[in-house]
């Protein structure tokens, strides 16, 4: 019976049906299910699934960020019963994640993010034009292990040495792993402004933060 | 070196696109999007003309509906000629339906070197050759700023970079890097010195700019703000939607042109609201996603059909229109560079598109090739050969000539050849050697291209800015520098 749930589940993520996984979710709760189990047993076997078929070239963008909304669903869902019993979530890491002040582009940022999520990585997305204050606020209040700036514009990209200068200032750079990206960020430009990583795509995106954060 | 400018113009081609039908759906589509979804507007100079004017606003989300009757009363007010001026009035552009006119492409963020051949970021001095060689170009009409002076201060960047290009060529400039309100002040105040005072650059706008949208269905403050005070001066403006497919827009074709254009449409009905006739025009670079890592493509299928609708909407309400064609995603100028380049600007042209954007970019606009820019210059000159079609008439038809030659024999010594050799194509970079030739050296176009840029940029002299008008223009520059620090 259970096993037939966790199936549904993976499914539910593998069809990009948040709605669904919310149902599951929920029926979850009232059958008394480990919240935990629900989401390591259930939605995250399809999350893997989904994430498998994308590096093999077989499942595309819009299906990725589909089964990452669906789990998103499904952990808001089980969230208050995680509360309840004291449990939490394994992630790999804290993840503040913004386009700079200035700029507006959106959409490589927010690919950055749903790999970043897909792969376990717990992830505070601010948006685009974030200010460094924004930003730096953020990643104290929540404890992040990795601060994520995009910039697109070479005259914006000059926020991200800003936001490190910043961290520098205020002796909290050692607190948190920088990561940066771009269409106009080149290794030379990372190395300027010493962040941690880079990365000129969303996949390498991941395997940096995971590098960054067992270099804790 | 020629003053001429190489212009498409009275094509003898044609292509449809999209029916009537098809259009007045489409424009259907996009009222009603802008009415009943609306479109984001955060500037508050912007919000204010909408208030003015009725429309309906969310000030929290800075979103904007407005009605339809609205919306097609103030596109009215759009003048559907004007013309494009340039530093020398031989080289003034007039958007009059009748001319398709290629720049070149603009705000890259890397060069290769013409020198060296390593890829580096770009600099002032990069603009500077860009522009010295564009001006020796008759296949460039006019000048994107094609790439970012970053050693420049960034809230300055843009002012340098026009003063650039005025300073090395006497054609038209077009700037997508003057996008807050202070930078435009400037950029307005130095075009009124190079034409002459404010009065003069309304009637001869040396300058125009272009701004993006922010797809889907919004606006960047500081554009919005930047447009309202050129649209003020006289200086024509454009707003450029670069809804893709799959990410900014909806998947199908259909609905990311609508997507695209209630973007364009609602920013260009609020500059005339403010500022009734303004020059303006339509300006869009759809493209689709990629599938598999969400790039922006800069090619494909989807993006040649783009090119040749987007004209038709831009007749339909009367405005010139700027298409994004070349542009290729391609790393170096090879094969995706030539089919994605040839495709997109012959698609763009059969449909007569004002001004094609633009020459010299590699990796979807972000890598400056001076080869590319010449290998483009020659797609350009190919269409243009093409979009004159076959001419048929008792000359053309050359009867005396075949009669003398009969059957057998060929056409060299024929006095008709002679007259009309000149009217084939005669190609600068297509490899017709014999094959030891080319086994022999292993060179091609790229390796002739880039010589070729090498030796304009080495040999050819602009006419020059006056130097008291350019000492003024950095006065401008180094007063706005001042006051920013
Ligand atoms: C689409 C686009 C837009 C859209 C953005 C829509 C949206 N909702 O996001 C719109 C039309 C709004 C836009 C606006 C402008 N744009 Co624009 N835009 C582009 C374009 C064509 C593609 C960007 C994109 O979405 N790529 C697809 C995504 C998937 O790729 P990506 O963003 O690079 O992200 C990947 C990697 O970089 C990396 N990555 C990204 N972020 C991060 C972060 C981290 C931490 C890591 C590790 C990795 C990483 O992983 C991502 C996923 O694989 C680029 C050119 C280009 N090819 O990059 C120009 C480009 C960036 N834009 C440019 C310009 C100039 C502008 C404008 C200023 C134009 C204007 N005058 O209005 C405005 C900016 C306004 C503002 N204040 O921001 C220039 C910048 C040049 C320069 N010298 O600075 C470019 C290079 C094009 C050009 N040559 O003109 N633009």
């Amino acid at each position: 019976m259970t096993d037939e749930l966790f199936k549904q589940m993976a499914q539910s993520i593998i069809d990009g049906d948040a709605d669904a996984a919310t149902q599951l979710a929920e029926q979850a709760i009232q059958g008394g299910l480990d919240p935990l189990e629900a989401i390591t047993k259930g939605f995250v076997v399809g999350v893997n699934f989904v994430g498998q078929q994308f590096a093999e070239g077989e499942a595309f963008l819009p299906e990725l960020v589909m089964a990452g909304e669906a789990m998103k669903a499904a952990v808001k869902t089980l969230e208050p019963e995680m509360m309840k019993r004291g449990a939490e979530r394994e992630v790999l890491g804290k993840v503040v994640l913004a386009t700079v002040e200035g700029d507006i582009h959106e959409i490589g940022k927010s690919l950055v993010g749903t790999m970043l999520t897909a792969a376990g990585f717990e992830v505070f997305d601010l948006g685009v034009d974030a200010s460094p204050h924004k930003i730096i606020a953020k990643a104290i209040e929540v404890n992040a292990d990795i601060i994520a700036m995009s910039a697109l514009l070479t005259t914006t990209m000059v926020k991200q040495r800003e936001v490190i200068d910043d961290l520098e200032k205020e002796g909290l750079r050692s607190r948190f792993k920088v990561m940066v990206g771009g269409a106009p960020i080149t290794r030379d430009w990372v190395s300027r402004i010493s962040a941690d990583g880079y990365s000129e795509d969303a996949i390498g995106a991941v395997n940096i933060a995971k590098q960054l954060v067992a270099a804790g | 070196m020629s003053k001429n400018i190489k212009s498409i113009t009275n094509p003898k081609l044609q292509l449809k696109v999209l029916t009537p039908e098809d259009v007045r759906k489409i424009h259907d589509a996009t009222l009603q999007i802008i009415e009943k979804v609306g479109v984001r507007f955060p500037s508050q100079r912007a919000l204010e003309v909408w208030a003015e004017n009725g429309a309906e606003i969310d000030r929290d989300r800075m979103i904007v509906r407005a009605r339809p009757e609205l919306i097609e009363q103030a596109l009215d007010s759009c003048p559907p000629f004007y013309t494009l001026a340039a530093r020398n009035p031989q080289q003034d552009l007039p958007l009059d339906g009748n001319h398709v006119y290629a720049g070149t492409d603009g705000c890259g963020v890397e060069v290769i070197d013409i020198h060296t051949g390593v890829k580096r970021t770009s600099e002032l001095q990069d603009v500077r050759d860009i522009a010295r060689i564009a001006d020796a170009t008759e296949e460039v009409a006019f000048h994107w700023v094609p790439v970012s002076a970053q050693d420049k201060p960034h809230q300055t960047r843009g002012l340098h970079e026009i003063r650039a290009i005025w300073g090395n060529s006497t054609k038209h400039v077009q700037t997508e890097s003057v996008y807050s309100e202070h930078e435009a002040r400037a950029a307005i105040e130095m075009a009124s010195l190079i034409a002459g005072g404010k009065d003069q650059l309304r009637k001869r706008p040396v300058l125009s700019l272009m701004q993006c949208t922010a797809s889907p269905l919004g606006h960047d403050g500081g554009s919005l703000d930047a447009a309202l005070l050129a649209a003020e001066a006289g200086i024509p403006t454009g707003f450029m939607t670069m809804a893709a497919c799959l990410t900014t827009g909806p998947a199908t074709m259909a609905g990311n042109l609508a997507v695209g254009n209630a973007e364009v449409i609602a920013a260009t009905a609020m500059l005339q609201l403010a500022h009734p006739g303004a020059p303006v025009f339509y300006a869009a670079a759809q493209t689709a996603s990629d599938l598999r890592n969400g790039a922006y493509t800069g090619g494909g299928p989807e993006d040649f059909l783009f090119g040749a609708a987007t004209n038709v909407l831009a007749d339909y309400y009367n405005i010139p229109l700027s298409m994004g064609s070349f542009a290729t995603g391609a790393k170096e100028p090879n094969w995706q560079a030539g089919l994605e380049n040839s495709l997109s600007t012959f698609m763009a042209s059969l449909v007569m598109s004002d001004m094609l954007l633009g020459l010299g970019f590699l990796h979807g606009s972000r890598i400056w090739s001076f080869a590319e820019m010449m290998l483009d210059a020659e797609i350009f000159s190919i269409v243009h050969k093409m979009m004159q079609g076959i001419p048929v008439n008792a000359e053309t038809l050359a009867l005396e000539a075949i009669a003398a030659v009969g059957p057998g024999g060929n056409f060299l010594s024929q006095k008709h050849t002679r007259a009309h050799m000149r009217d084939l194509f005669l190609p600068q970079f297509m490899d017709r050697r014999p094959y030891t030739e080319w086994e022999s050296k292993k060179d091609d176009a790229r390796d002739w291209a880039l010589t070729k840029a090498r030796k304009l940029l080495a040999e050819h002299q602009p006419d020059p800015l006056d130097a008291a008008l350019d000492a003024e223009l950095e006065r401008i520059i180094a007063a706005e520098e001042k006051a920013l620090v």
